[in-house]
């Protein structure tokens, strides 16, 4: 029908729909606002700042800002990748494992691990924090890296587990039957079998348990001292010193959402499908 | 066979019980611990455990910086689950039209979720200088200077409504995320359902708001949820973009305050107690919703 009243066709007719460009223009600015003035702060000369001048562009390329940036936040900045990685790979590792018994062994009683690890992904961490820090002081691990690397692969278990399961859910059956038919147990199933196909989930769990340690403040300020603070500690103090110039903390600011922006802007498919899974679940 | 059968099993429990044991530990058992404590006249460095009922409890209750919490709390919750879910929806409709282009626009609205409530406050402490006159500078001085004069504001300074500047920050940061929830909505809806309306004659804006937009409801539900329950708990991003004062305070910054400034352990833990039940009323239900969906299929 409507092919009959449709007018003739020419190469880049303009078309309304086209129209939804300007919102979408307008929105881009929105978002990009902050990360302007962020690139904009940090490429300026010490000489040229000033809050009047905020938004204007710099007339030359310079990385002072940065480099005391960096002067500073250093230190932190290594305590970061010092807890994220291994922080990041344990939890991948017991993620899988988990996920795999759970996903192919029906028990009774199953049913209420879900939501038993569920719940536990949704607490306010306030709820666990008293007990925590008196824990990890009994045991010694109070203040230093260790028990802050501990907090995260705990509290990242179900989030992990329930990631992985998820997965492991969509192997067809007939694989580690097969598998089973062959003679081998469940650890040699899960070796031989399970993990060469789980590289996907993985990147999925990796970047997912890397970015949430990389950015947590809470457990961090509560659990390290300051000469383990992680980076997200250290440019939140060095903000609200009154010493450090506003330019530096941006320069600071970007430094320390590189490392979670990168991985975004590489592997942003892998961050999208682990945020789903965070909020909704298979 | 079920040799191997029986070697499987005590495997499996073996590899599994580690985690279940820390979940209950750590979670559960610190939960518990907490509670104890929020009973307790725990005051000062050393434990105490002397029970003292729910008198923490009645403290916080006739405590004016906890009814400022709860106001907050409200404000901050009502401006960002609406803000977010209205911004987010209206991104994901826009998106959903095929334009060239999607793709990118879709990846930069969502840019914001990769990094930390810290740097966004430390980035939007200086975008939201209340200074105005000679030493106006931030979206201030942007909207002086595009002639939107009427927007100037104090921002977090605002008496009373401060808190609302603090939540167009974290609609920045988490509106990309509801937009992504929608949008996969908007893509479960079927193509023929839309096309079997055009057929019938309704323009695209009937098909939104009888068909599409009906459909979303549990995207929509979905999405309260979870923001809801991370406004609840907010607390980087105020304590970066304002530091810890009185007229921006919220449950999770008095609980930290009272706590490990202040030594108050048994009122610290009440209030994270009491923050966990604002937290269950929301996710509770939320679980046990998922749990029967998921059985049905």
């Amino acid at each position: 029908m409507s092919s009959l009243t449709r007018r003739p066709r020419f190469h880049f007719r303009f078309q309304p729909r086209y129209l939804l460009y300007i919102p979408l223009l307008l929105m881009s600015v929105f978002y990009l606002i902050p990360m302007y003035v962020v690139i904009v702060t940090g490429l300026k000369s010490f000489d040229e700042i000033s809050l009047r001048t905020m938004w204007t562009l710099p007339s030359g390329i310079n990385f002072d800002n940065f480099v005391v940036a960096y002067q500073n936040l250093a230190p932190s900045l290594w305590n970061s990748i010092n807890m994220v990685v291994p922080a990041a790979i344990i939890s991948s590792f017991i993620g899988s494992i988990n996920g795999f018994v759970l996903a192919r062994w029906k028990f009774r009683g199953a049913d209420i691990i879900f939501p038993i690890l569920l719940f536990g992904m949704f607490i306010p961490y306030q709820s666990i924090l008293i007990p925590l820090v008196e824990f990890m002081r009994t045991i010694n691990m109070y203040g230093g890296l260790p028990g802050l690397i501990m907090a995260h692969v705990i509290y990242g278990i179900p989030i992990t587990t329930l990631t992985f399961r998820n997965y492991y859910a969509t192997i067809p059956k007939e694989i580690i039957e097969a598998a089973r038919m062959d003679g081998a147990d469940l650890l040699k199933t899960y070796r031989h079998i399970i993990l060469p196909v789980s590289i996907p989930s993985f990147v999925v769990v990796l970047i997912w348990q890397f970015t949430s340690a990389w950015n947590d403040f809470l457990f961090a300020v509560v659990l390290t001292k300051p000469e383990f603070w992680p980076v997200t500690v250290a440019l939140n103090n060095l903000a609200g010193s009154q010493i450090i110039a506003w330019n530096v903390q941006m320069a600071g600011a970007l430094l320390t959402a590189l490392p979670t922006l990168l991985v975004y802007i590489f592997l942003g498919r892998y961050f999208l499908r682990g945020l789903m899974a965070g909020a909704l679940k298979g | 066979m079920s040799r191997l059968k029986n070697k499987d099993t005590i495997t499996s429990i073996a590899l599994v019980a580690p985690s279940i044991l820390a979940v209950g530990i750590f979670v559960y058992g610190f939960i518990a611990w907490s509670m104890r404590v929020s009973f307790s006249a725990w005051k000062g460095l050393l434990p105490d455990y002397t029970w003292v009922g729910l008198k923490n409890y009645i403290e916080l209750f006739s405590d004016p910086r906890f009814w400022i919490d709860i106001r907050n709390t409200i404000t901050f919750t009502s401006v960002f689950v609406i803000g977010s879910i209205l911004l987010g929806l209206f991104l994901a409709v826009l998106l959903d039209q095929n334009l060239p282009g999607e793709n990118f626009f879709r990846s930069l609205f969502l840019f914001p979720m990769a990094i930390s409530f810290i740097v966004t406050g430390v980035v939007w402490r200086w975008l939201m200088n209340p200074a105005t006159g000679t030493r106006i500078s931030g979206f201030n001085q942007l909207f002086d200077a595009i002639g939107l004069d009427f927007l100037i504001n104090t921002w977090h300074t605002t008496p009373r409504w401060g808190i609302a500047a603090i939540a167009l920050a974290a609609i920045w940061q988490m509106s990309g995320f509801t937009m992504a929830l929608y949008l996969g909505g908007l893509r479960s809806v079927p193509d023929e359902l839309r096309e079997a309306a055009r057929v019938d004659g309704a323009t695209e804006l009937q098909i939104y708001r009888h068909i599409v937009l009906p459909m979303l409801n549990p995207v929509t539900l979905s999405a309260l949820i979870i923001l809801g329950h991370i406004s609840l708990k907010v607390f980087d991003l105020i304590i970066a973009i304002a530091g810890k004062q009185l007229p921006l305070d919220v449950p999770a910054i008095y609980m930290w305050q009272a706590t490990f400034d202040g030594y108050f352990f048994g009122r610290g833990a009440a209030i994270a107690i009491l923050l966990l039940l604002a937290v269950s009323l929301l996710i509770i239900p939320y679980i046990i919703y998922n749990i029967r969906n998921e059985a049905d299929l």
